[in-house]
């Protein structure tokens, strides 16, 4: 196969505007694009028919190596990212999850092993915050000057485990800001969810279900709330990972027209499919859609989320992907809490929501784009390399076919898990050519790809689509000054020292200006007493801070004013 | 004491109002109507032009605490309390960290017994999580008359809950019966906040609001309500002090959460520009949890939501600090003791901010300020209405009144008042308590010690009603399933996180069983192959795996 493709009579869609033209992709770039162009001799052409060519699609979500117990999901890089090519998505942003209390920087070179050898599409990596421990700093420092990791995932939910309290986050969100990364959150109240969890294993609920009813979507909403306070007072960008419910989503939307920097990733199961299947008799249907935050029981959902997502109140879209077989969710027959979280996606997404937001008129083809790429691109700095069919970008190009109808089915598709959530679904819209790098991986049906193929893509911190703002309200708001104000020169209330809590009768209470030892939370008994010397009077006093009555009021306490 | 006539006025319920004359014996009211038959002796008192309300009932004043008291003690705060138009109060028992609440409720009511010059309740706050808790709660609500604690969502490492926590107060809060109360303000941001200023250099009461801002109010506003809808518990958040927090109450009222707010009298009279006032000690008078919003439209925000109902009760958290006790914090704000002044300004402000203004009616005002408080609070109809039978707590407001609210007149010891110069249209000309007159012409004559408490029962079916209900409702069941029978993973014991190398991925449906690692729950009772160890049991055929209608239950074949 050459290095070398002409695509011709295409009509391009980028998120902006779409024109028709053709492309001449040479040594995994872009080189061309218009019309008559000159090639040389002896180019491999595709003729697009007028088709739509596409920027590649960006799965921003995905977990090919997650562990749980010692095991990994059943899609590895390899097999993963054969399912994302095959389903239009030219680069994949995988999460590094390391074991909490192991070191980020180990875990991320484990990772990077493993895809570097595996991957068939481009990638790069998040790198999850499991713990917050000492040294932590300095690692997050190399990731993100040395390594290309420009983002990081905490998580509110996985008490005892990955949880992090609201003074870690704002240790974490000042920290994450301080380097330029872009904050990812799991938004789930953690606290509650064991809660519910314990409450609900008491009343003999095993199954599934368990897991939805243990996590209500408004845990999710709470938990949005929370990490969008939290990154407002610090006046950083917050990312939150699959949206799953309305109520969160809306959270995010309000949120987004008071000020504060959000953005919201619904992933391919919230958009294309809803929680009622964890009532399923069959335990492994059931099983296999067991995720968190949980797909949501209410069906309006999808359509909600994809409405969202049109009007721009939610901005990306990831997968999610995550599966495990049936023998490994099985563990947790017993239990829902044991049962392995991870739902498919990646092959599915482009598709769904093309069929669920373009297909059903709620957006159009840019939009789409937009949505399934060059958000993603900008959000997680790797615009305009990847993203966007322009003369210089990456050869990750997709030939879309609107018409063309497929029923998802796990019988056809590349995942290697047994159960398909989509399973039936009958979509409009399907990649027709995949090239990633300039060659052409997926054509009719099949797929022609090399193990380890795939490249990692290294990001810079500072994404400018989010941190142009950020510099400019660092400027606005950083300003925090105190009132400049005369000295307060009137008498001080000396607390009494209670002993160690002593059944302390009323008449305990110690007159004032008798000296005390200091009681813990009394900083200035030290060199303050009413009467007689204090600890400053060798000191001159400077004639600047003289009590005078400046304009705007009195700053003298003795004459109520 | 002797009988007395309130003859001519307009007495005004939350339902209606209506021209009767009331007849007051032995502090409770024996008669309402025209023409009323009395006792020889009976002293008269003129009411007319003026309106004849239910005294009103503070639900939130602090004045008493062991270690630094607050200026107002019990006596000075209700002879304020008095001399406002307001005839009740419930006092919050901050119980120290680390003691018993029942000591804490014995000490407050020792304190009260003989000073408290009008009726009292207490609220108990439950400072920390602690064993035995649960048996606190249930002998303060079974013998000792509290029906409402207060929760803290602030104050890091001294008073402030964790979500968890939150989760079982609440818990056995709705079991009790009791109403769940949070002081709602997220306490980890507000830590941080503070250091920060602090490094910043500002030091100044400026900083208090600074590291307070209202979303981080809003926020724990939220997460209180969803704690306590998972709980199912009723929530009553107490000064509601923010519009962002008044919103979050509001959204979850039409969401159909049973949720209280209480704006308090800083919040609906004035607003928190004065932080920023070079006086320090004016600006640290104003220093109270929340903080007063800097926001000018606030009170017009909360005055609004209080008259449609999207907000119920109005308290003054009264807890008064004279400028030397304020001055403990002259160096570091986060030092200045909280509290504002508020129990006797408190009806005034109302009448002024919300019936002058047309907001609301005679009848929500009393809603507002007495009745709604004393259904959330289970001590209606004796307080809260006009009625044959309840306490004579009464007051004549006197809607021509018009008084400048000053520190120079203020009954409180504190300098500072922070409505000062505020002019109120409406006033008590007479305030009648336990059916004796305590105000008139302006001048108080009260009996310290007078003031009785009164114990409040649980399950009060103005809050209990909707969730004994929805307790019903709340039930979950499971999925019925067939067993199922397909092969299990077997997971391998991770050697204490070294590195496990891709490889070490095992052949799922081997029979081995290895060690029992930690947290699997299922692998001592179940095996693939062999015997298992209810091979002894005989099956029962119901348990047969078959393809029930709704969907096959045996994973065996997938579909």
């Amino acid at each position: 196969q050459s290095d070398r493709l002409l695509i011709k009579g295409g009509r391009i869609i980028n998120d902006d505007h779409s024109f028709y033209a053709d492309i001449y992709l040479e040594d995994g770039l872009i080189k061309q694009i218009g019309e008559n162009l000159i090639v040389p001799g002896g180019v491999k052409t595709i003729e697009a028919n007028g088709r739509m060519v596409i920027p590649g699609g960006i799965d921003v979500n995905t977990y090919l190596q997650k562990p749980y117990q010692g095991m990994t999901a059943v899609d590895d890089f390899y097999q993963g990212t054969k399912a994302a090519l095959a389903g239009g998505t030219t680069m994949i942003i995988d999460h590094v999850l390391p074991e909490p209390g192991s070191s980020l920087l180990t875990s991320f070179e484990k990772w990077h092993e493993a895809a570097d050898t595996k991957s068939c599409c481009d990638y790069s990596l998040h790198v999850d915050i499991t713990s917050w421990y000492d040294g932590i700093r300095e690692e997050l420092e190399i990731l993100v000057q040395d390594k290309g990791v420009n983002s990081f995932q905490v998580y509110m939910a996985y008490k005892d485990l990955y949880q992090m309290s609201d003074s870690q986050l704002y240790e974490a969100f000042t920290f994450l800001k301080s380097l330029g990364a872009v904050i990812l959150v799991h938004a789930e109240n953690g606290d509650l969810i064991a809660q519910e969890q314990k409450r609900i294993l008491e009343m003999g609920i095993t199954g599934p279900e368990g897991h939805a009813l243990s996590r209500p979507e408004e845990l999710e909403a709470e938990a949005v709330f929370r990490a969008i306070t939290i990154a407002s007072r610090i006046n950083c960008p917050v990312y939150i990972t699959k949206v799953m419910s309305k109520s969160a989503a809306d959270i995010i939307a309000l949120a987004r027209k008071k000020g504060p920097l959000v953005f919201g990733e619904p992933i391919t199961a919230s958009l294309g499919t809803d929680g009622t299947h964890y009532w399923s008799k069959n335990w492994a249907k059931a099983a296999a859609f067991v995720t968190s935050p949980p797909l949501s029981p209410d069906p309006t959902t999808p359509d909600h989320l994809n409405s969202l997502l049109a009007c721009g109140d939610l901005q990306v879209t990831g997968s999610g992907h995550c599966p495990y077989s049936t023998a490994q969710k099985a563990i947790g027959k017993d239990n829902f809490t044991m049962i392995p979280e991870g739902v498919n996606g990646i092959e599915e997404r482009m598709t769904v929501v093309w069929d669920k937001a373009v297909a059903t008129g709620k957006m159009d083809e840019s939009q789409f784009v937009a949505v399934t790429s060059t958000n993603a691109a900008k959000i997680f700095n790797l615009y305009p390399r990847k993203g966007r069919i322009a003369v210089g970008s990456d050869a990750d190009v997709v030939i879309w076919d609107p018409d063309k109808v497929k029923t998802i089915t796990a019988k056809s598709h590349k995942s290697a898990v047994e159960y398909n959530i989509f399973e039936g679904m009958e979509c409009h819209g399907a990649p027709l050519v995949v090239i990633s790098q300039g060659k052409i991986v997926f054509e009719d049906g099949n797929l022609h790809v090399n193990k380890g193929m795939g490249r990692f893509i290294p990001r810079k911190p500072f994404p400018e689509y989010l941190y142009q703002r950020i510099k400019i309200r660092n400027k606005v708001v950083g300003g925090l000054q105190g009132v400049s104000r005369g000295m307060y020169d009137g008498p001080v209330y000396e607390i009494p020292a209670t002993p160690k809590y002593a059944t302390p009768a009323p008449s305990t209470k110690s007159s004032p200006a008798k000296n005390q030892p200091p009681p813990i939370r009394n900083l200035h008994q030290s060199n303050f007493s009413l009467s007689g010397a204090q600890i400053d009077d060798n000191n001159p006093r400077r004639t600047g801070h003289r009590i005078v009555a400046p304009p705007g009021g009195r700053s003298n306490i003795t004459s109520l004013g | 004491s002797e009988p007395l006539l309130i003859k001519g006025g307009k007495v005004v319920n939350d339902d209606q109002s209506f021209y009767a004359d009331v007849l007051v014996e032995d502090g409770l009211i024996k008669q309402v109507g025209e023409q009323l038959q009395v006792p020889v002796g009976t002293r008269m008192l003129d009411a007319y032009g003026q309106l004849v309300l239910p005294g009103g009932l503070d639900p939130h004043t602090r004045l008493w605490a062991p270690g630094m008291a607050p200026a107002d003690d019990f006596q000075r705060g209700t002879e304020a309390a008095l001399a406002g138009g307001t005839t009740m109060i419930i006092e919050h028992v901050l119980p120290e960290p680390g003691t018993a609440l029942l000591d804490a409720y014995e000490r407050w009511r020792e304190a009260a017994a003989s000073q408290a010059c009008c009726d009292y309740a207490l609220h108990l706050d439950i400072p920390r999580w602690h064993e035995g808790l649960t048996e606190e709660l249930e002998a303060l609500v079974k013998d000792k008359g509290v029906n409402s604690f207060l929760l803290f969502m602030a104050y890091k490492d001294k008073l402030q809950c964790s979500d968890a926590q939150m989760y079982e107060i609440f818990s056995a809060l709705r079991d009790l019966g009791a109403v769940a109360q949070v002081h709602a303000e997220n306490g980890d941001i507000i830590d941080e906040e503070q250091r920060r200023l602090l490094e910043l250099g500002v030091t100044g009461p400026e900083g208090h609001v600074l590291s307070r801002p209202e979303e981080v109010e809003a926020e724990a506003v939220f997460r209180a309500v969803t704690i306590a809808r998972q709980a199912n518990c009723p929530l009553y958040v107490t000064k509601v002090m923010s519009k962002a927090a008044a919103d979050v109450l509001a959204r979850a009222k039409r969401k159909g959460a049973v949720v209280y707010g209480e704006p308090i009298a800083a919040s609906l009279g004035t607003d928190g520009s004065h932080y920023w006032s070079k006086n320090w000690a004016k600006a640290a008078a104003f220093v109270t949890s929340p903080p007063i919003s800097p926001d000018p439209t606030t009170p017009e925000h909360l005055s609004t939501l209080l008259a449609c109902g999207d907000l119920q009760v109005t308290g003054s958290a009264h807890c008064a600090f004279t400028t030397a006790q304020k001055a403990v914090g002259k160096d570091n704000f986060t030092l200045i003791p909280e509290g504002t002044n508020g129990i006797e300004e408190r009806m005034a402000i109302i009448w002024e901010k919300c019936v002058v203004s047309g907001k609301m009616d005679e009848n929500d005002f009393v809603a507002v300020t007495s009745t709604n408080a004393a259904k959330i609070f289970n001590c209606y109809p004796r307080k809260g209405r006009v009625a044959i039978g309840s306490d004579a707590d009464l007051v004549l407001w006197n809607p021509k009144a018009t008084k400048i609210i000053s520190a120079k007149t203020h009954n409180s010891n504190v300098e500072y008042n922070i409505f000062e110069g505020l002019e109120c249209h409406g006033a008590p000309s007479v305030v009648i308590s336990q059916g004796r007159v305590v105000l008139q012409d302006g001048s108080l004559s009260v009996t310290p010690g007078s003031g009785r408490f009164i114990p409040r029962k649980t399950f009060p079916d103005f809050v209990y009603k909707r969730i004994k209900a929805r307790n019903r409702l709340a039930e979950v069941h499971g999925v019925p399933r067939g067993l199922y029978d397909g092969p299990v993973q077997d997971v391998v014991v991770a050697a204490k996180a070294a590195a496990p190398a891709p490889a070490a991925r095992m052949v799922p449906c081997t029979s081995k069983i290895p060690a029992v690692p930690v947290r699997n729950l299922h692998q001592s009772g179940f095996s693939l192959s062999g015997s298992q160890a209810d091979d002894h049991i005989v099956r029962r055929t119901a348990q047969k795996i078959m393809a029930p209608p709704g969907g096959r239950s045996n994973i065996t074949s997938l579909s």
